[in-house]
């Protein structure tokens, strides 16, 4: 196969962002997963957290998610999340008052994906 | 001016006032459908790949879920209703409640019992006021559904789905909503969501799917469906039944957030048309009244010229003795 990955990152509401690429790294509950034009297909869960893109023309695009899945098959690498956001929308004041808001009591889930957008947009 | 002359005015105005509102009205549906439908056209790559990933999970993993499985005769459904908040709608909320309620009555005769979850302020007071017992109730967002929405409600869905009969909770969930089929037609429809239905609802959604991809999908080009339909062999991580345990509430979520969606684009549809049709009356209505106005202000003139010429010729008549 041609030696680019094809990429899709899609929200339940709509596609964040698709292109070639020519790697994808992403976390999984075991740990780090990086993906590379050839490699095998998977379908693999995600743990909230951080997605790093890199495309062929050499800059990386950053995205936020809440968890979701991972499939990769002939160099097509699709990211499966709830809730996604790149790194550039993170509105950090709006993260931080709905992480205030949540409380302690709140959910588990929606506050991983509120703390996941607050470290992506520190590390921007 | 005559005491019957000012009334009619005073209607031909105030029917006016009405006619530009249902006008107002009808303009944002109308603007309000094609929201909709970016809306759901913006939610399509995600249900693509997570069916095209849920369908590999499947062939791999045990298949004893409770979502794609019932085991035995079910005894318990929930079923969904799709109303709408507001109305100026004509009928639409009345349909989906006519429909639930001929299913509701189809699944009593199977032995099974119904737990409505309302959607919609309309549906709610319906039930409320029949004094029905509610298994959830969503209300404000029916005009522009956000997919948190319906995580909410898929989450309780999925928690009953998950708690033994025997326990309150239910064996199948069920979805009454309204199908936007174009601008003029729209229809309620009842389907079963969960368990899924292995054979009928693939089938819709390949086809859905092939005819996306055709419609030229930028980077969806090359994922294996290509090859007549073809599933790639996954490496699962961590294991297939893992994968499959997270991708169906995934898939839930989904299914219950494109039900809204096309219930939204209906209930505009449904609205836009009521409003048209109520901004005609009220021409109509207009017209007629302003006929009548000129005809009672004519009939005032009459009798004023009458009058006159009734004084003078008593003048004339006076004046020549």
């Amino acid at each position: 196969m041609a030696d680019e990955l094809n990429v899709e990152v899609v929200a339940a509401d709509r596609q964040v962002w698709s292109g070639p690429a020519s790697i994808v790294i992403a976390r999984t509950p075991d740990g780090e997963i990086g993906i590379m034009p050839g490699h095998e297909s998977i379908l693999g869960l995600l743990v909230a957290g951080q997605v790093t893109v890199r495309t062929t023309d050499g800059s990386a695009v950053v995205v936020a998610v809440a968890g979701g899945f991972l499939s990769v098959s002939e160099d097509h690498v699709a990211i499966l999340a709830e809730m996604a956001e790149l790194a550039d929308e993170i509105d950090v004041a709006a993260v931080q008052a709905e992480l205030a808001e949540l409380g302690d009591d709140g959910y588990e889930s929606a506050r991983r994906w509120a703390q996941a957008r607050l470290d992506v947009a520190a590390s921007r | 001016m005559g005491a019957q002359l000012r009334e009619l005015r005073r209607r031909v105005r105030s029917v006016e006032s009405i006619k530009k509102i249902t006008r107002a009205q009808e303009l944002i549906a109308t603007s309000r459908i094609a929201k909709a439908q970016q809306y759901a056209e913006a939610a399509r790559p995600y249900s693509r790949t997570l069916v095209a990933a849920l369908e590999a999970a499947a062939e791999r993993a045990r298949l004893d879920h409770p979502l794609i499985e019932s085991e035995g005769q079910p005894r318990r459904s929930a079923v969904l209703i799709v109303t709408s908040d507001g109305g100026f709608a004509g009928a639409y909320s009345a349909n989906v409640i006519r429909q639930s309620e001929a299913l509701a009555g189809l699944l009593n005769e199977h032995g099974q019992e119904t737990i409505p979850y309302v959607v919609g302020r309309k549906g709610v007071a319906w039930f409320r006021f029949r004094g029905r017992e509610l298994g959830g109730e969503y209300t404000g967002f029916t005009g522009k559904p956000t997919y948190a929405d319906a995580r909410r409600i898929a989450d309780d869905l999925l928690a009953a789905i998950n708690t033994p009969t025997d326990e309150g909770g239910v064996d199948e969930i069920h979805i009454v909503s309204t199908h936007f089929r174009n601008m003029v037609s729209q229809e309620v429809r009842a389907r079963r969501l969960f368990p899924i239905m292995v054979e009928e609802v693939p089938a819709e959604i390949h086809a859905a799917e092939t005819a996306t991809q055709r419609a030229g999908n930028g980077a969806g080009g090359d994922n294996g469906r290509s090859r007549e339909g073809a599933v790639p062999l996954y490496d699962f991580e961590p294991s297939a039944d893992e994968v499959l345990d997270a991708l169906l509430p995934q898939y839930a979520g989904n299914l219950i957030y494109t039900a809204l969606l096309d219930a939204a684009a209906s209930e505009w549809a449904a609205r836009r048309r009521a409003m048209k049709n109520a901004t005609d009356n009220a021409g109509e209505l207009q017209e007629s009244i302003t006929r009548q106005a000129n005809s009672a202000r004519q009939a005032e003139i009459t009798q004023e010229i009458s009058e006159i010429v009734g004084g003078a010729d008593a003048l004339a008549a006076a004046g020549s003795e």
